[in-house]
């Protein structure tokens, strides 16, 4: 074994092993909530596993022969990618919504949960994947030997065995590591993505360096290469007549490949079951189409290449790896073999994961859970049992790829092999794209279309293979089975002249669909494939929807369930969970609740699939989802109607509040108004009262200058008085008033009460004179700090002693005034013996224009009535409370307090 | 908006389709027949990035909004 | 005879200064200072005129007006109601409770004097 071969290998080795090693970096970053993943950029790389050892090795294969014929492949995809805001985004929903892991898992989802339909999408799916993985071993194998061949080493001789087998084998233990270590499909397999979206730029950069070396090194340029492409005679390649493709064939092709960019297990899997986030499908919509036209730029110019340079047609295939092979250029061969590895490793890898996750999820667990005797379903963990029968998918799908390689695909091309994968997870198109837009088809439709288109694939395209390979007897092609020549297989009922695929798309997909709605108009559907069809048609409307139970199951029972099918730590982080949203412990013993059986049953589904799960959920349950049937097909629109009403509801609700709201304050203006109204006309009476003395004596003066110089005198000083009185009033009106509207001017400072309370008492000594009042004062010593307007306070201290006097009987009238500190406050009292104020009145005091008047009083009290409604806002603006009390005196006590002030107190400490 | 964005998308698809096909290739086929340029790979690929272009300015356009 | 003539007010000057002016156009004076006082005054000999105020603690002007052209023997006494309120639905209460004259406060001592000469047809 020579050096070269033996580096080939070891690079090789050293590349897988690399991806594995990014695989655990991104899986251990998905772990810690840091994907690395979660960018439309990778997401477009992870799309373009589309592009596999058929793009790499054989595109320039095709092209070597049909020219622009390897294009359908791509511009199908560039269609779809354009429409992926539309109904890809659709099935992206979906699949969230309900925890889809697979395309059969989808549309077992989609009609009624059924295990038939689950089933029969997993064998299409792995019948079409077998041609597919074999063409990725064909496209390795055969490099292997172009490498080994170089060196002069026979292969075999080499490694002692046939070369597919061992890239089989490596590429499936491969697939094992990588794709079967979590159970939980949906939890995405980050590293997985990580992986194969550096494949996409490996095999891209691998690609673009052969072509460049290929053009520019070999060649001086495209025009070169096009005028010895001219000499050489291969530049009929250069037109459309050399795909010897019809207009129909095209169109179909491209067709073909637009469904199987979508519909292929792989494509499904990245596309839908890995997305992370459904806005990447935006840039991936124009980014993908661009990564498909970047890997296709080369394809000619190598084919043309190829051909110049000596190459035949049938080795058209290993152009990208020969060329630069039989120049010399022995590491720019290793790259290319390294990119073309690179492409049929990463198509294998999820390829076998998707398989074998619905070989496992919707062929394997449903089928033996079901078989009683086996007892699975009360088995304790089943956790192992499902990774085994994943395993065991994986190699059953390589195997299946390796044989068929064997059997067949030696004597085909890269891409006829291709195309028959394609046509045979198109039959899917049918059945998903309808399942989404049309809530009519039904299971029997969708079972019958796929089988049926099933059968013409297997008939009008596998049959062929098998006949080209030398299987089956050549004569069933050109007169029919038993001679019957309407049924040849390539020209079914005489239809003659389109390419074998072409032919087989048209037929299958047209008897598929025709087959779909014709019985599902004709059948009937079961109530929960109705639901479901609701479910999935009406995703934007109806996500989170509940399914309705009539069952029992105990919360335990549930609860023992997910234990068994997801491990314990994954059960109960649910059950934490369900906890936290509940806000209280579930009890085992409590019956479970439609929407606790519904996230279970979605939680089992991600680990199952969904037809799994129901059937063991139901198992549990002892129930059916039921529901007659007007109620399932208007639970839509119920919902609707009573969101609708609630929101009407909510609507008068706020209306009444807000109208309650208004009438208040209307009511609370009006009074307000009333208060004016009524404030107003005392003023006036009270300003005119004195005016009217003032008035009538200065005209009894003038009118009789004949008066006694005593009345005369008497009668100027009461209108003296009474201007005095008129003074006081306008006095007390304009300050209430400033006070009341906040355009008092306070002069606010730090003041002692102590201090306040004697000028306040000193202002009063004249009138407790003149009234003989005996005044006791009980005033501490140290100061009392405050924080006022002190001219206000003495106003009010003044006020208070006037007050007092007023009702304190002639002689023996008593004042006693006291200031202490309470707790943060400093309280001031002004007792009087005189006849106090009833406890019912004692509020109303403080009144504008509440008049004290006693019941044993004769005299009208002089005052404006405005003393202690002004006494009442100066001592609440800074922060104190006005009141009366019965006082020790025997008459009233007017009370009020003053904050104390801290800072004036701990400065005073300080000092 | 977004509705709006499919809807032109939807367009955008249906003029590839046209492009791709009968009759825009046949007409292309020939032309080419009477030239030495290689017109056919040259009208796809340049039809193709143009498709890819026009969907790309729709799409990225006033900023990345949820589709 | 001297007509006699009863002040009702709560203001003691000027139950001063009506009773002074009273006196000096010649007639006989009676004072009462609240409505209570007043009902009290009538209960003797009714006078031939009462100078009522409005606004008075307890018994107001209304009342006693009320009361006074309730009673038939009282009914030719007449009544000028004197307030220091001047609007105009008070006016119209006093007037409608049966009072002969509303004055508004301050008042014209002159007019006073005048109107109460010409409603007991002295002057």
């Amino acid at each position: 074994m020579s050096h070269f071969a033996a580096w080939a290998i070891a690079i090789s080795l050293a590349y897988l092993g690399l991806l594995f090693a990014l695989a655990s970096f991104g899986d251990r970053r998905a772990e810690q909530g840091r994907s690395v993943i979660a960018n439309p950029y990778i997401y477009t790389l992870s799309l373009a596993v589309y592009c596999t050892a058929w793009t790499y090795f054989g595109s320039v294969g095709v092209a070597a022969s049909q020219g622009v014929a390897f294009l359908p492949v791509y511009l199908g995809p560039t269609l779809l990618a354009l429409l992926f805001l539309g109904p890809v985004r659709k099935i992206l929903l979906i699949a969230k919504a309900y925890g889809i892991t697979s395309i059969a898992d989808f549309a077992s989802a989609r009609y009624g949960k059924s295990g038939t339909v689950a089933g029969l999408v997993t064998i299409v799916a792995l019948l079409g994947s077998i041609p597919y993985i074999s063409l990725q071993l064909k496209a390795v194998a055969t490099g292997i030997e172009l490498l080994f061949a170089h060196d002069g080493v026979s292969e075999r001789g080499a490694l002692g065995a046939d070369s597919a087998l061992l890239v089989a084998l490596v590429l499936a233990a491969f697939s094992i590591l990588f794709g079967t270590r979590h159970i939980d499909a949906t939890e995405h397999h980050q590293g997985m993505v990580l992986a194969i979206a550096f494949e996409s730029v490996v095999k891209l950069l691998c690609f673009l360096v052969v072509g460049i070396f290929v053009t520019w090194v070999l060649f001086s340029g495209p025009s070169d290469l096009l005028a010895r492409a001219e000499a050489a005679g291969v530049v009929d390649r250069l037109h459309f007549s050399a795909t010897r493709l019809s207009y129909a064939d095209w169109f179909l092709l491209t067709l073909l490949s637009a469904f199987a960019v979508l519909l292929l297990p792989r494509q499904f899997q990245v596309m839908v079951i890995e997305n992370l986030d459904i806005r990447h499908l935006q840039r991936a919509s124009w980014m993908f189409p661009l990564y498909l036209l970047v890997i296709n730029i080369f394809v000619l110019p190598i084919a043309l290449a190829g051909l110049i340079l000596g190459g035949t047609v049938a080795e058209a295939d290993s152009f990208v790896l020969g060329l630069p092979l039989v120049h010399g250029q022995a590491w720019l061969a290793i790259l290319a073999f390294l990119g073309g590895l690179s492409a049929a490793t990463a198509m294998v890898i999820v390829e076998t994961v998707a398989v074998s996750t619905m070989i496992s999820n919707d062929l394997v667990m449903p089928l033996l859970l079901r078989i009683r005797a086996l007892g699975l379903a009360q088995r304790p963990d089943l956790t192992g049992l499902i990774l085994g029968v994943r395993r065991a998918g994986i190699i059953l799908a390589v195997a299946g790829g390796y044989l068929f390689f064997h059997s067949v695909g030696e004597a085909m091309g890269l891409v006829s092999i291709g195309y028959i994968a394609f046509a045979g997870v198109a039959q899917f198109a049918p059945l998903l794209l309808l399942g989404i837009a049309w809530k009519g088809a039904n299971r029997n439709g969708a079972v019958v279309g796929l089988l049926a288109g099933f059968l013409v694939w297997l008939y009008t395209l596998v049959l062929p293979s098998f006949v080209i390979a030398g299987v089956l007897p050549e004569s069933i092609l050109r007169e029919g089975p038993f001679g019957i020549a309407l049924l040849r297989p390539t020209a079914l009922f005489g239809l003659e002249g389109l390419h074998p695929v072409a032919h087989c798309a048209l037929w299958s997909l047209t008897i598929n669909s025709a087959l779909l709605v014709l019985v599902s108009l004709l059948s009937s559907a079961s109530d929960l494939e109705r639901l479901q069809a609701i479910l999935f048609v009406d995703v934007e409307q109806s996500r989170g929807t509940p399914r309705l139970w009539r069952g029992e199951a105990k919360v335990g029972a549930l609860e023992e369930l997910l234990v068994r099918f997801l491990g314990r730590p994954a059960a109960e982080a649910i059950w934490q969970a369900e906890t936290a949203r509940r806000g209280r412990p579930l009890n085992p013993d409590e019956p479970a609740d439609a929407g606790l059986v519904e996230r279970a049953e979605r939680q089992l589904a991600r680990a199952i699939g969904a037809a799994s799960a129901r059937a063991v959920v139901a198992s549990t349950v002892r129930g059916e989802s039921i529901g007659p049937d007007a109620l399932l097909e208007i639970l839509d629109e119920t919902q609707k109607v009573l969101e609708y009403s609630r929101r009407l509801e909510q609507k008068s609700r706020e209306l009444e509040v807000a109208t309650a709201e208004l009438r208040r304050a209307n009511e609370r203006l009006r009074e307000l108004d009333r208060l004016k109204d009524d404030f107003l006309a005392t003023v006036s009476h009270e300003l005119r009262t004195p005016l009217t003395s003032i008035r009538s004596f200065s005209e009894i003066l003038l009118d009789n200058p004949d008066l006694e110089a005593e009345e005369r005198a008497r009668f100027l000083r009461i209108i003296t008085s009474e201007s005095e009185r008129l003074t006081r009033l306008i006095n007390d009106v304009l300050d209430l008033s400033k006070i009341e509207s906040g355009r008092m001017e306070w002069k606010i400072g730090p003041a002692d009460l102590v201090e306040l309370v004697r000028e306040g008492i000193r202002a009063a000594e004249g009138l407790m004179a003149e009234k003989g009042v005996e005044l006791e004062v009980a005033i501490p010593d140290e100061p009392a700090p405050v924080t006022c307007d002190r001219d206000r306070i003495v106003q009010v201290v003044l006020n208070l002693l006037s007050n007092a006097c007023k009702f304190v009987p002639r002689p023996g009238g008593r004042v006693r005034v006291e200031l202490r500190r309470k707790g943060s406050v400093f309280e001031i009292r002004v007792e009087d013996n005189g006849p106090g104020v009833p406890p019912e009145a004692r509020e109303l005091v403080f009144e504008k224009f509440h008049q004290l008047t006693g019941n044993l009083n004769t005299q009208k009290p002089t005052g404006t009535g405005l003393g202690l409604a002004i006494s009442k806002q100066i001592v609440e603006h800074f922060g104190g409370r006005i009141w009366i009390e019965e006082a020790t005196l025997g008459g009233a006590a007017l009370c009020f307090t003053l904050p104390v002030s801290e800072e004036a107190g701990a400065a005073r400490v300080a000092a | 908006m977004a509705s709006d964005r499919l809807a032109r998308l939807c367009a955008v698809a249906l003029v590839a389709l046209a492009l791709f096909n009968f009759p825009m290739v046949e007409v292309v086929e020939r032309w080419a027949k009477v030239t030495s340029v290689p017109l056919v790979p040259l009208y796809f690929f340049v039809a193709w990035a143009g498709v890819i272009a026009l969907a790309a300015w729709l799409l990225e356009r006033g900023g990345g909004g949820e589709p | 005879m001297a007509k006699r003539v009863l002040v009702v007010d709560d203001e003691p000057n000027i139950v001063l200064s009506l009773e002074f002016l009273m006196r000096r156009a010649g007639f006989e004076v009676q004072v009462a200072r609240t409505g209570g006082e007043a009902l009290k005054a009538l209960e003797g000999e009714p006078p031939d005129l009462v100078l009522l105020d409005v606004m008075m603690p307890e018994v107001d002007g209304y009342e006693v007006c009320e009361r006074l052209r309730a009673r038939p023997e009282w009914r030719k006494t007449k009544i000028i109601m004197l307030t220091a309120r001047g609007r105009e639905a008070e006016r119209e209460r006093g007037l409608a409770l049966g009072a002969d004259a509303y004055i508004t406060k301050p008042f014209s001592t002159r007019e006073l004097v005048e109107q109460v000469k010409r409603m007991l047809e002295v002057a």
